[in-house]
Formats: structure tokens, C-alpha cells, sequence
């Protein structure tokens, strides 16, 4: 490695890359100088991660796993004798739902701009995994206030588990460490929640910006910014990240802690969707509540479960359905056969389908959160099939699209 | 991209103004977090302080009540006990308590209420290590083999043999540098103290 | 195709293992509570009028006297005599007088902690439930309760309330319950009664989150500090933007 830099700084990177890694990932990395609106959730995720590690990290301080003194520990300990304690759940309760809403926006980036096509395709397999461990760790989260919502939530989930056939019984039971929701299944959920997931998650954004960092960013255009480079061998239509992106992104993140603190402060329950009220009251393994529906986060792929009709008096079509529906999202590079990345090259009917799928997911969203009726059930049916047909059908109809022409540089709109 | 006609000073001036507002809003965010760390609104329930009745207690006893998880000594002395306070004050090293811990009432040889001279209330506290003191009045304690034949009655810690007198006043040449601490107390009546409130009218 | 919806709706809830039931009112409308968790002076009363009807059975167990006695503006004396029945530290939780025991024998069940009924219910809930108590002489209770259907509870304000009779109309064959009237005057006027329901539904809402009003106006000063921060921050980027055409 040529030595570039002397003093103390030198000492340094004779033993550690610490310049190297500074202007590699920030001060000369290169990234597309169109970024929009869209582009802002990659580094709005990370800042919720951190708030969701510190505030983690103190809640595990106040908190007790055990069934007889978990709720007790949250609503009376956290909630009331600890000094700010209500404020740090309420940063974690509110993150964990932020956490969502900004992986959503994310994740639907990558569909307006095709970001997950060649060259990309690791980094969206990489970014389906965090979204997993994090579905994992909202799910195993919302155990542990062992409210009412905690229990009959996990308790759902968990029989959904019971439906594979042949070894479902013992697997529910292997998962909870009891026959019921119990002191074990609470334990070992903390575990997992604290440290096991967390662990994973940081290992996958590790990864998941490695394969960001080798490849570089896409960007509105869906132009390849390295095609086109200066003498210097940097990117004509690339700027630096830092500071060009650093500071765009410190203008997003405080726009971001306005909302999240609108929420916090003003309606951490956020009517119910953010934390339930059902789960003011402590779990009743003897007592359902009157609704059950899962967090908001997880409700379109309960719709899409409830969708489904169970066959000869078992719900596993319907567990089948609801994890295709997450893992269809894997093959995603390979279902798309269109070239052209950027939606705004692509055919207008195209935009309608992306445009119906939103809505459709929306939809399944909203019924997830309500108690199934005919007519709710006939929508979310009709939802299901379209969530599934955009996607399988992919192969056939991108063939059939007629592009706009692709500009050869990205344009400033 | 073009590098000219940039206005550095400006530029300089607003990095230095975000930085600075962004270290402000840190240090705020940080208030909660440390503060969490406070003793909890349980701690400081089973820290109130606590009622002792003293009615049944004889001259030269003691009772030991906890407060905030230490043993608090009340102390009943004699009046032969008393006159020893001020008879051997050469042999201790802060006879006046100027670097020992007790409410402004109790800075006085017997450590105690001028209304209330014999009732003595002393964290049993060693100030060397945090061990319990042992209460040994007179030769005939198992602890006294040490002290000497002319042992006027105090407190001996067993850890590390710092010897204290009656008040609570260490030895000089003890391990323990400091007197034993006196918390904040008031009687409610003759026979009632609460221990862990200053009296406000007392 | 109803039949397989049908089999679909059952199939469901079998999956859920549970039947979901609609809106807890069962569709009686719920009335606006009103309360103001601000005003000291109503949640005074209603801390009084909580430890008078609702303390004897029910508990409050995350509460602290000493945590509503700094809230409310009320010395220690004060608490531990106006609200502090059972005599117990100034320190310690809002207990019900009763026993757990005792209450089962008395009610069948043990009577739900209050100290997040708030959260769990709503005030518009609770302030609806609370008047809407009616003479049913099927129950043993002597009677019934319009948003709360056989409800276990006694109806303690009936001497304040006096007693209501339930109201029905009827559509197609179909009773619904659409309102009740006062058949028997109570000590209170109704004006009154509904200020004392008020405020106790007021003292509920502070039990359920005591730090709420708290909340509230560190966040507008939070959100201040954000715009600030905003400004500035924003005016760094437009500067460092510049560069780029």
C-alpha cells in the first residue's frame, strides 16, 4: 500500500486503512449527483438503527424477562419509576414502527428505479435479508411488554407454525418451550431480540453497503455513472458523498426527527397502530381480546394468509401464500426482464401495474388491521392475486414493453 | 462541477454552526439516558426515611435499623460514657469531625442533638472499606482482646481494626481515615427518630 | 360462492384460533369525555372521588402517592389523608382495600387494575360507561349496562345518578338499545354528577400516563430546536450544492 498521508495520521495508516476507508467509502466515493427525494431512506435507516440500539440497549437495562414481572417492569418500572424511562421506550416503540415505514419507502426506491437489476442483484438479496431479521425482531420485540396484544400476537404467528403438516405440533411447541405462551418462549424471544438479531442485522447492512460501495449507486436515471468518466477516472455525472451527500443527508435526518418526534411527543400510540391498546392490559392466556390484529407492519401478509382458504381443515395453503408473498420478492432480479432500470423510461402501463401494486399492498395493509368480512375477504383475495401476478407474470409481460429511449448521462430533473 | 467563486468563510461559518447546534441537540439527547440511571421512583420509596422506636431501649444498648441498605446504630449512652468523650480527645484524629460527614446538629463531641445528648445515630459504616463496625461497650466482648486494658467502651471494625469511641470517632493511626457518618435524622417525640430527614424545626 | 366465503370466514378464524368480535360499545355510541388533564383542580376531585367508590375494590397498583401528590399540587398530609385509606407509606402504590380473595368470592373475579384503563379503553369509553348504567332487575346486580353488557360491577353512583330505565326502538323485529332516561331522581343534579364523572374519568387519563402534559410541552420545545436546526442545516447544503451543476 502506498503511504499517502504522514504524522500522526500516518502512524495510523501504516497499521490501520483508516484514510483509505475514509475516502473510498466517503470523501472519493463516487455516487450519482441526481440523487431525489427517494434516495434519502438508505441513511434514514441507519440513523433508526442507532436509535433503536441506544434506546435498546437502556430498555435491557430496566426490563425483566420473566412472565410475572414483565409488564409490571414496562409500564410501571420503565413507564413511570425510571427518570425518562417513558421517553426512551417511546423512542423504541416509535423507531420500531420508523424502522418499517423507511425500509417500505426503501425497499419501493428500488422498484421505481430498478435498483435491483444487474449489478445490483446481491445488494437487494443482502437488503431482503435485513428486511427479514427485521420482520424477526419486530415480531420477537412485540413480545416482551407481554401485554395482551404480545401474547395473542405471538400466539397467532406461533400456530401458524403448528400448520405445517406432520411435524407442525411439535415444531409450535419446540418454538415456545412449553405448550403455551410461556416464561421460556419470553426468555429465549429476549435473547434473540437483544442480541442474536441484532448481530445478524448489523452483519447483513455490513455486507448490504459493501456490495452498495463495489458496485456504486443507481440512481433516478438508471444510468451507469462509471460508463462515463473524466481523465482522473472519476465519474462525469458523480460527485463525491462526503460532504455533497453528508450534508443532504443531515438536512433528511432532521426532517425525518421532526416527524418522529411529532409522534413521540404528541401521539406515541399513534391511535393505536403503534402500540395497541389491548396491550395496556397484561397478557391473559384465559382471555382473548375483542380484535387481534398484528402490528401494522405485518399486517399485508396477514391479509394475504387470511385470503386464502385453508384446504381439507388446515391453514397451511394460507402459511404457504404468506411466505411466498415475502419470498417472491427474492427472485425479483430475475422475474424482471426488462433492461431499462428507471421507471422513467419504461411503458406507461407499466407505471399503472407498479401504481396498482402499491395499491393493493395498501390495501392488504389496511384489511390486516380489521376484522375479516365477506366482502373484506373477496378484496383481500383480489388484492392477493394481484400481488402475486405482478410479480410471476413479470417474466412474460416485461418482454412486451416498449422503452423510451434511456439518455447516455443523468439529467437533473 | 465547478470549485470557483465558492465563499469559504461562509461556508466555514455554516458547518461551524451545525456542528455546534448538532453537539447542543447530542448533549440534550443525552440528558435522558443518563439521567435513567438515577435511582428509580422504587429506589427512592424503599430509601424514604424510616421510623425507629427507641422507647424500649435501656442505657449502654444498641439497635441497629436499615435504612437504604445500611445498618443505622442508635446508640444509647450512659453518662459515665458521656464524660469519656471529652476525656481522651488525644488519641483521636478528627476530634471535631471537621473531616468527617454529619448534619450541622451533630458537630459536637458526642455527635448527637444538644436535647438528645445521649442518643447517638451513626451509619455503621466503616469509612476504611464499607465494613459493619462491631459495638463492644466493655472488656468483656469478644472483640475487646486488642484494645487494651484500659478500653473505655467504642466500636472496633473487624476487617481492618479500626477502632472508633462512642461518638463514632476514629483512633488516630487507623486504617480508617474518617469518622463514622451520622445521616440525617430528627426525633418525632422522645422515643421516635426518623432516620434520613433533617429536622426542619429541630 | 357464499358458501365458500363462508367456509373461508369460519376457515379463518380457526386459523386465528379465535372468534374477532366488532367495536367493544357494541355499537351504542360513545360520548365525547372531555377532560382536561391540566386542570390540577378537577384531577384533585377526581383523585378523591377515585380513592372514595373505586379504591375499595379496584387498584392502582403502578401508582405512587407521592407521584400524584407532586402532580397535583397536593401536600403529603393531604394524601395521606384524603386519599390514602389504608394508611399505607407515602411512597408505596395505590392498593384495593379489599382482597384479592375476598373480591373473588364477592365478585367471581378479582376487579381489573385501573392504573391503565385509560390507555386500554379510552375516556370516551370509560365517561360513557360510567353513566350508562340502567335498572335491569334480570341481573343480580339489579342492573345492566348499555356499552358494557352484564357487566359484573355494581353501579355505584346510583344514589348521585338516581336510576335509569333503557330506552328501545325497534326495527324490523330488531330491539336495539338507543338510549336511557332517569326514572328516579339521585342526590346529585345531573350537572353536578356529570362534573364529578368527569373528573374522575380526568384523574383516570393522568393515572394512565402521568407524565402526558409533560410530554406535550417538551415537545414543542424539541420541535423548535428541530426547525432551527432545520434552517441552518438546509442553508449548508444549499451552499455545498452550489458546486454542483
Amino acid at each position: 500500500m502506498e503511504q499517502k498521508t504522514n504524522g500522526f495520521m500516518g502512524w495510523i495508516d501504516a497499521r490501520f486503512p483508516a484514510t483509505e476507508t475514509w475516502e473510498k467509502h466517503l470523501a472519493k466515493y463516487y455516487t450519482p449527483k441526481n440523487f431525489n427525494f427517494w434516495y434519502f431512506f438508505g441513511s434514514l435507516a441507519f440513523m433508526v438503527l442507532v436509535i433503536q440500539i441506544l434506546s435498546g440497549v437502556f430498555l435491557t437495562m430496566f426490563y425483566k424477562p420473566d412472565t410475572a414481572l414483565a409488564f409490571q417492569s414496562v409500564e410501571m418500572g420503565i413507564m413511570r419509576d425510571v427518570e425518562w424511562g417513558w421517553l426512551i421506550r417511546y423512542f423504541h416503540s416509535t423507531g420500531a414502527s420508523a424502522f418499517f415505514i423507511v425500509i417500505y419507502l426503501h425497499m419501493f426506491r428500488a422498484l421505481l428505479y430498478g435498483s435491483y437489476k444487474k449489478p445490483r442483484e446481491l445488494i437487494w438479496i443482502f437488503g431482503m435479508l435485513i428486511f427479514l431479521a427485521l420482520m424477526a425482531e419486530g415480531f420477537m420485540g412485540y413480545l416482551l411488554p407481554w401485554g395482551q396484544m404480545s401474547f395473542w400476537g405471538a400466539q397467532v404467528i406461533i400456530n401458524l407454525v403448528s400448520a405445517i403438516p406432520f411435524v407442525g405440533e411439535d415444531l409450535g411447541i419446540w418454538v415456545r418451550g412449553d405448550f403455551v405462551i410461556g416464561d421460556a418462549t419470553l426468555n429465549r424471544f429476549f435473547s434473540l431480540h437483544v442480541a442474536a438479531i441484532p448481530l445478524i442485522l448489523v452483519a447483513l447492512i455490513f455486507v448490504h453497503i459493501v456490495a452498495l460501495h463495489a458496485v456504486g449507486s443507481n440512481n433516478p436515471d438508471g444510468v451507469e455513472i462509471k460508463k462515463n468518466k473524466d481523465e482522473n477516472g472519476v465519474p462525469k455525472d458523480g460527485i463525491p458523498f462526503h460532504p455533497y451527500y453528508s450534508v443532504k443527508d443531515i438536512v433528511g435526518v432532521i426532517v425525518f426527527l421532526i416527524f418522529f418526534s411529532i409522534v413521540v411527543f404528541f401521539m406515541p400510540e399513534m391511535f393505536g397502530y403503534f402500540i395497541e391498546h389491548a396491550n395496556f392490559e397484561p397478557a391473559n392466556p384465559l382471555k382473548t381480546p375483542e380484535h387481534i390484529a398484528p402490528v401494522w407492519y405485518f399486517t399485508p401478509y396477514y391479509s394475504v394468509l387470511r385470503a386464502v382458504p385453508s384446504i381439507a381443515g388446515s391453514a397451511f395453503p394460507g402459511v404457504i401464500a404468506m411466505g411466498a408473498s415475502i419470498v417472491v420478492l427474492f427472485f425479483l432480479p430475475w422475474l424482471d426482464r426488462n433492461p431499462v432500470k428507471s421507471i422513467r423510461y419504461r411503458a406507461g402501463w407499466y407505471k399503472i401495474l407498479l401504481a396498482l401494486f402499491v395499491v393493493a399492498f395498501v390495501i392488504l395493509g389496511i384489511l390486516g388491521t380489521l376484522s375479516p368480512t365477506d366482502g373484506r375477504t373477496l378484496l383481500a383475495q383480489i388484492c392477493t392475486v394481484y400481488y402475486f401476478a405482478f410479480f410471476l407474470l413479470m417474466p412474460i409481460y416485461t418482454k412486451f414493453e416498449k422503452n423510451k429511449p434511456v439518455p447516455e448521462r443523468v439529467t437533473m430533473k | 462541477m465547478s470549485t470557483d467563486a465558492v465563499d469559504n468563510s461562509k461556508r466555514r461559518m455554516l458547518v461551524a454552526a451545525t456542528s455546534v447546534i448538532g453537539a447542543v441537540g447530542a448533549g440534550f439527547v443525552a440528558v435522558p439516558f443518563v439521567k435513567s440511571w438515577n435511582p428509580s421512583a422504587r429506589a427512592l420509596a424503599a430509601g424514604a426515611p424510616v421510623l425507629a422506636d427507641i422507647s424500649k431501649l435501656e442505657e449502654g444498648q444498641m439497635i441497629t435499623v436499615e435504612w437504604r441498605g445500611k445498618p443505622v446504630y442508635i446508640l444509647k449512652r450512659t453518662d459515665d460514657n458521656l464524660k469519656v468523650l471529652n476525656s481522651e480527645v488525644d488519641m483521636l484524629a478528627d476530634v471535631n469531625s471537621d473531616m468527617s460527614k454529619q448534619p450541622e446538629y451533630c458537630k459536637n463531641p458526642a455527635r448527637a442533638y444538644e436535647e438528645y445528648t445521649k442518643i447517638s445515630v451513626m451509619e455503621g459504616v466503616c469509612t476504611h472499606l464499607g465494613c459493619a463496625p462491631k459495638y463492644v461497650p466493655d472488656l468483656n466482648n469478644p472483640f475487646a482482646g486488642s484494645l487494651g486494658s484500659d478500653w473505655k467502651g467504642g466500636f472496633f471494625c473487624p476487617c481492618h481494626g479500626s477502632v472508633y469511641d462512642l461518638s463514632g470517632r476514629v483512633y488516630k493511626s487507623m486504617p480508617a481515615p474518617t469518622n463514622l457518618p451520622i445521616p440525617p435524622h430528627v426525633f418525632k417525640s422522645d422515643t421516635v427518630i426518623l432516620i434520613g430527614q433533617d429536622g426542619s424545626n429541630a | 360462492m357464499k358458501k365458500t366465503i363462508t367456509i373461508l370466514l369460519f376457515a379463518t378464524i380457526a386459523i386465528m384460533n379465535m372468534g374477532t368480535v366488532l367495536a367493544s360499545s357494541g355499537g351504542y355510541p360513545l360520548a365525547a369525555a372531555n377532560v382536561n388533564v391540566d386542570d390540577k383542580e378537577s384531577l384533585q376531585r377526581g383523585a378523591k372521588v377515585f380513592s372514595e367508590y373505586c379504591l375499595s375494590c379496584h387498584s392502582a397498583k403502578f401508582v405512587r402517592f407521592n407521584r400524584v401528590a407532586t402532580d397535583l399540587d397536593m401536600t403529603e398530609g393531604e394524601v395521606m389523608e384524603n386519599l390514602n385509606h389504608l394508611g399505607v407509606k407515602f411512597g408505596s402504590t395505590m392498593t384495593a382495600v379489599m382482597t384479592d380473595e375476598y373480591a373473588k368470592e364477592a365478585f367471581g373475579a378479582v376487579p381489573p387494575d385501573l392504573s391503565l384503563v385509560a390507555r386500554s379503553r379510552g375516556v370516551d369509553w370509560l365517561y360513557t360507561y360510567l353513566v350508562s348504567f340502567y335498572k335491569d332487575s334480570t341481573k343480580t346486580t339489579g342492573h345492566n349496562n348499555a356499552i358494557f353488557k352484564d357487566v359484573g360491577m355494581p353501579n355505584i353512583f346510583w344514589k348521585q345518578e338516581g336510576v335509569k330505565e333503557a330506552v328501545y326502538e325497534e326495527h324490523d323485529g330488531v330491539k336495539t338499545l338507543t338510549g336511557l332516561k332517569v326514572v328516579e331522581k339521585g342526590t346529585m343534579s345531573p350537572e353536578e354528577f356529570d362534573t364529578m364523572v368527569r373528573d374522575l374519568v380526568a384523574f383516570l387519563s393522568y393515572i394512565g400516563e402521568p407524565n402526558q402534559s409533560y410530554r406535550k410541552s417538551l415537545g414543542i420545545y424539541v420541535l423548535i430546536f428541530l426547525f432551527i436546526f432545520f434552517g441552518v442545516a438546509y442553508a449548508m447544503k444549499k451552499d455545498y450544492w452550489k458546486d454542483v451543476h
